[in-house]
This record gives structure tokens, C-alpha cells and sequence, in this order.
């Protein structure tokens, strides 16, 4: 056991005392490699931990959010769907949603509008996201004027700016009273953006859903669960897009180390030759060449993965955070929470190291079961 | 002693381009001595000194190392003898790990590292613990007057300095019979007689040393023990020098 362990740390040592001697081209192939391992980890990293905020943040979401569809767009609710929904049984609490989307001219920003009963916001105050407070350079007691339906100007003194832990969904926000809701868009006094249901069962959700469904035709019963599958489709489609803009330097890094992997230069084959001539097994050759291939791209994988937590977790993503955090002109800044999934990072470890590390080993198979007495003949 | 019974070799076997290397050789080599393969080139010297060094295997033939065995690990206690021919790669591989010590004619040494990691370059693959040989290694390279040069790379080195590496590299898991291939080929004469007062020291310590040279320094040596003269695969005449 011993031996075999000294002669693993022997050979290896030999592979990095072989590794040094060719350092510009190791250390260029590690330079590259390492990119393309901090890319891939930094876009997964993201993903993950978007997912995961979403996923927290829509633990308070409401269990169903009821919706009116007029010709196949969105409509007002009226609240005579309020009274009789909340007569379904199973459902403990029906609350009308009023929100809406506000063009800002000013900056050209898109805010999200919301009326809150809950905590009660007074009139003519407003609670606002960290981006709309940046954007229009706010702080609390200072005055935000917005343009009425009719044009004349509805003053809000700012009462709160929303914390940045909530970022992700309130960046862009501004809570007002329903009062100043309505009178803003001029939305009519007995109707309401959507409705918010509470199931007292949550194994009963879909069949409440699915009453409401069949008691109000033109409904759309829209359960929490399958808003977070939308988030999670949504930034996993995000992560697909930016993969595939990255696919191209993939494509090309698979060529360039490959090439760099699979190319025996006329030297290697010699020191191959002259290794066998001085007593190295087929066995050895192919360890020392399997070292070769694991510093490589261990270091890589290693060092790529570090700097790409780096990226994410303590400068937040600046590659990837217009890309992935959404489309929008104000984009949320808050700190991600870490999250590291082993599984992605485990297919990770197999796409880089594995197929480097064998790449780096066939080719030599060849040249390491070459007679030894070839190198007498040299 | 190392003995060769109708030893033949031939290349690209059932072709047309068919060629015999070595032709039914039976030899004996005297432990302790140092027996020169002389002939020119193309007359089987080298090539049987690579299957007496367990780098090639006969196309026919059975070969006898005797009195030699305890350098083979796996040989069965008792036995005095074992026959390399046949055994598996392996230990063909063991044996010539721990008996055999090579010095080439270009003296293949490795380009971009030390002299001292040349050196304990075979010694790497065995298990035996780093320091233990890396002492080893040292005190050949100060045996050979090179110490100094221990951390240099091989190709800021002379030729005679090549070749003293190379001749620490085939003693460093100290093996019992030295082969060197036309190890003169590439020295000036005043290195040549410095060589073969080496191999003598070597013999001095017990080594069996063989040669194969076309080299007069090394033939006509007065420190030869046997010499055995080849002619197109064949020994045309093999005799005593004492």
C-alpha cells in the first residue's frame, strides 16, 4: 500500500517537474480552460440562486390568484366574483389585488403599481423599491408626482423605501393606497385587478380551482405552485439563452484543448520511448500522462469554480446580471444568497476534468506500449 | 551468469521485407566481468543486448540468468536460476527495473529537467520513498564528479557530463549488469579512456558490465574481461582477454 502510494506521488511529482518544462503552453491551456469553467460555474451559481430567491419570496405568495379573461387577454375582476368565490368551500379568505404598470416618461423606467391594505399605506403616501427611489434620486418625506389618467399630476410623499433584501421583486415597486390606485388610473370602484384566494386545505387547491373555474367561465384560477414553475422555466431559460451566446468560445475551447490534448509532439513520443528504455511500465506512462491531464484541468476546475463563487456570491454576477435578472431598464441590486447545488457542479466536474483527463491519456496509449527497445535505436 | 541458448531475432516476420537481426546465438557471460560486443553496424549487437536486458523478446531461443536471481523479486527461494524468455511482461519489466542498468548511445536523457531528476528518473515508478533515492541520486553524481551540475537542466551539460549522467541514471536502483550501447560514439578519445575507467570502478564493485562498440578504445581496452565478435546476426568469434 505504501509503495503504491509513493509511487503515485513520485510519478506525480515528475508530472509537475514535466508540466513546468512546457509553462507557457500549460499555463496558457489552464488560463483558458479556467475562463471557460468560471463562465459555465457563474452562469449556474446565478441560476441557482435566482431560483432559490424566487422560490423564498413566493413562499408568502398568495395559494391562488384568481384572474378575469376578456377576449383572451387579461380583464378587470368585478367584486361580485369576490362574494361568490368566497362561498366555495375550503376557501377562508378572498382579497382583491389592485396593480398596474406606470410608464415614467422621465427615465423611460416601466414601475410596478400596487395598492396595499395590508400593512395600510395613508393617502397620498407611497412605500418605493430601491430602484424607483434611485432613479428618481428620493429619500423618505421627499414628494413623487405622478401623472394622472387626465394628465394633472397626483403628489405621494414618500412614506418608506423598501428594504434591498427584497430587491428581486420590489426593485422597480411603488405601494399606494387603493384610494390613490384608483384615482391615478381611474379604475372603477367595484372591480379589481385580480383576487387573491386562500385555501385552508392545500390538497383541496385544485379542486377549489377547478369550481372556480366552472363557476365562473371566464376566470383563470392561477395556483402558487405553478407560478414558481413559470420562475423556475423562466430563469432557466434565461441561463439557456446566455449558454447558448457562450456556446461559440465553448466550441472553440473544445477544439483548441482537444487539439492541445490529443497532439503527441515527436518529443513526447521520444520521452515516452526513453521512459520505457529505463524501466517504466506501459502502466506508469499512462499515470504519469493521467497526472498530466488532472493538474490541468483540476486547477482549472478548482480555480474557476472559486472565482466564479466570487463573481456571483460577492460582486453579484456584473456578466451576467443584465442578461439573467430581467429585461427591464431598472434592475435589481441585492446581494444572492449561496447557493451551491452539487449535482450541477458534479456534471460540471464530469464535462471539464473527465474529458480532458482522457483526452490526455488516449492518444498516449499508443505511443506507451512501444516496444522499449525503440529507444535503443534513437 | 547470463546464458543464451540458439538466441535468433527476426523483424517483420513472414514479409517480404523479413530480416534476421540475430542468428541462433548461444553465449555465456561471465558475472563480474566486462564482456564487449564488437562488430559493425547492423550485426545483431544491440539487438541482443535488448533482449539480454529484457527489452525484447527472442523470435526463438531461451535465456538463462544465473546466479543473478536474487535481484528477481518474484523468483522462488531456492532457485538458482530464471528464464527470462518466457515470462510475462510484467516481470519482465521488474526484472529490468531491478537487475539491469542502461547507458544509450545518445544517452537519452530528458530534456527540460535536472540532472538530479534525470538521474533518479527509473527510480520514480518503483515506490521506493523519494528521499531515499534522491540520496542516492546525490551521492552518484558526486561519485561521478557532477554534483555541482545537479540542479541544471541536461542541455546546458558537455558531452562527457551527458554521459556521466547518464551513467548515474543506469545506477540508480542499483542493478547488477550494466549495458551500454556504443556508449563511446559520441566522445573525443581523452573521455573515451575516462569512460572505460569508469566501467572498470563499476566492475571493481561487483557489476557485470556489457558493451556493445565498434569503438578501438573500448575493444582493444586492456580492462576487457571477454570479447565477442559479431558478423550479421552471428558470433564469429568469442574469446577470453585475461
Amino acid at each position: 500500500m505504501k509503495r503504491t502510494v509513493e509511487r503515485h506521488l513520485n510519478i506525480l511529482e515528475f508530472t509537475l517537474a514535466s508540466l513546468l518544462r512546457r509553462r507557457a503552453k500549460n499555463l496558457s491551456l489552464v488560463a483558458i480552460y479556467l475562463l471557460v469553467v468560471f463562465l459555465l460555474a457563474s452562469l449556474q451559481f446565478f441560476v441557482s440562486a435566482l431560483k432559490r430567491e424566487a422560490t423564498l419570496i413566493l413562499h408568502d405568495a398568495p395559494d391562488m390568484v384568481v384572474q378575469r379573461l376578456m377576449a383572451g387577454r387579461q380583464d378587470l375582476v368585478p367584486a361580485a366574483y369576490l362574494t361568490e368565490i368566497s362561498q366555495i368551500s375550503g376557501v377562508t379568505a378572498v382579497r382583491p389585488r389592485l396593480w398596474g404598470y406606470y410608464y415614467d416618461q422621465l427615465n423611460g423606467a416601466n414601475y410596478t403599481l400596487m395598492a396595499s391594505e395590508d400593512p395600510p399605506v395613508t393617502s397620498g403616501h407611497a412605500s418605493i423599491g430601491s430602484g424607483v427611489a434611485k432613479a428618481r434620486n428620493l429619500a423618505v418625506g421627499d414628494l413623487l408626482p405622478l401623472i394622472r389618467y387626465d394628465n394633472t399630476p397626483l403628489m405621494l410623499e414618500i412614506g418608506a423605501v423598501l428594504p434591498s433584501s427584497s430587491d428581486l421583486v420590489a426593485v422597480d415597486m411603488i405601494i399606494i393606497s387603493p384610494e390613490d390606485f384608483r384615482m391615478l388610473f381611474n379604475f372603477p370602484a367595484d372591480q379589481a385587478t385580480d383576487l387573491a384566494v386562500t385555501v385552508r386545505n392545500p390538497k383541496e387547491l385544485s379542486t377549489v380551482a377547478a369550481k372556480i373555474a366552472s363557476q365562473f367561465p371566464d376566470s383563470r384560477p392561477i395556483l402558487k405552485s405553478e407560478i414558481q414553475r413559470t420562475y423556475q422555466s423562466l430563469f432557466d431559460w434565461r441561463g439557456g439563452m446566455t449558454l447558448i451566446l457562450l456556446a461559440t468560445s465553448l466550441i472553440s475551447f473544445i477544439i483548441f484543448a482537444w487539439d492541445k490534448a490529443t497532439g503527441l509532439s515527436a518529443e513526447e513520443r521520444k520521452e515516452i520511448g526513453i521512459l520505457k528504455s529505463i524501466g517504466w511500465e506501459t502502466s506508469d506512462v499512462l499515470l504519469l500522462k493521467f497526472w498530466e491531464g488532472v493538474v490541468v484541468s483540476l486547477t482549472a476546475f478548482l480555480l474557476g469554480t472559486v472565482l466564479a463563487y466570487g463573481h456571483v456570491f460577492f460582486l453579484s454576477a456584473p456578466l451576467f446580471a443584465q442578461a439573467l435578472k430581467g429585461w427591464s431598464v431598472i434592475y435589481p441590486r441585492f446581494q444572492l444568497v449561496p447557493v451551491v447545488n452539487a449535482y450541477h457542479l458534479s456534471i460540471l466536474f464530469f464535462l471539464t476534468v473527465v474529458p480532458y483527463t482522457t483526452a490526455t491519456v488516449l492518444p498516449c496509449w499508443r505511443a506507451a506500449t512501444i516496444d522499449p527497445d525503440a529507444a535503443m535505436r534513437y | 551468469m547470463i546464458e543464451l541458448l540458439n538466441i535468433s531475432k527476426s523483424f517483420n516476420s513472414g514479409k517480404p521485407n523479413q530480416f534476421t537481426a540475430v542468428d541462433n546465438v548461444s553465449l555465456a557471460v561471465n558475472p563480474g566481468q566486462i564482456t564487449v560486443f564488437k562488430g559493425p553496424s547492423g550485426s545483431g549487437k544491440t539487438s541482443l543486448l535488448t533482449m539480454i536486458g529484457c527489452m525484447a523478446r527472442p523470435s526463438s531461443g531461451r535465456i538463462f540468468l544465473r546466479g543473478i536471481a536474487a535481484a528477481v523479486p518474484f523468483q522462488q527461494e531456492g532457485a538458482e536460476s530464471v528464464e527470462i524468455t518466457s515470462l510475462p511482461e510484467r516481470f519482465l519489466n521488474e526484472i529490468r527495473r531491478s537487475t539491469f542498468g542502461f547507458i544509450f548511445q545518445q544517452f537519452n536523457l530528458i530534456r527540460g529537467i535536472s540532472v538530479l531528476e534525470n538521474v533518479m528518473l527509473p527510480a520514480y515508478p518503483t515506490g521506493e520513498g523519494r528521499t531515499v533515492f534522491r540520496a542516492r541520486a546525490l551521492h552518484l553524481l558526486e561519485q561521478s564528479g557532477i554534483a555541482r551540475c545537479a540542479e541544471q537542466r541536461v542541455e546546458l551539460l558537455s558531452g562527457g557530463e551527458l554521459q556521466r549522467v547518464a551513467i548515474a541514471r543506469s545506477l540508480i536502483n542499483n542493478p547488477t549488469i550494466i549495458i551500454a550501447d556504443e556508449p563511446t560514439a559520441h566522445l573525443d578519445s581523452k573521455l573515451s579512456h575516462e569512460f572505460m575507467a569508469i566501467v572498470d570502478r563499476l566492475k571493481g564493485e561487483g557489476k557485470s558490465v556489457l558493451i556493445a562498440s565498434h569503438d578501438p578504445i573500448v575493444f582493444d581496452s586492456p580492462l576487457i574481461d571477454s570479447l565477442v565478435e559479431m558478423r550479421d546476426g552471428a558470433v564469429v568469434a568469442s574469446r577470453s582477454c585475461r
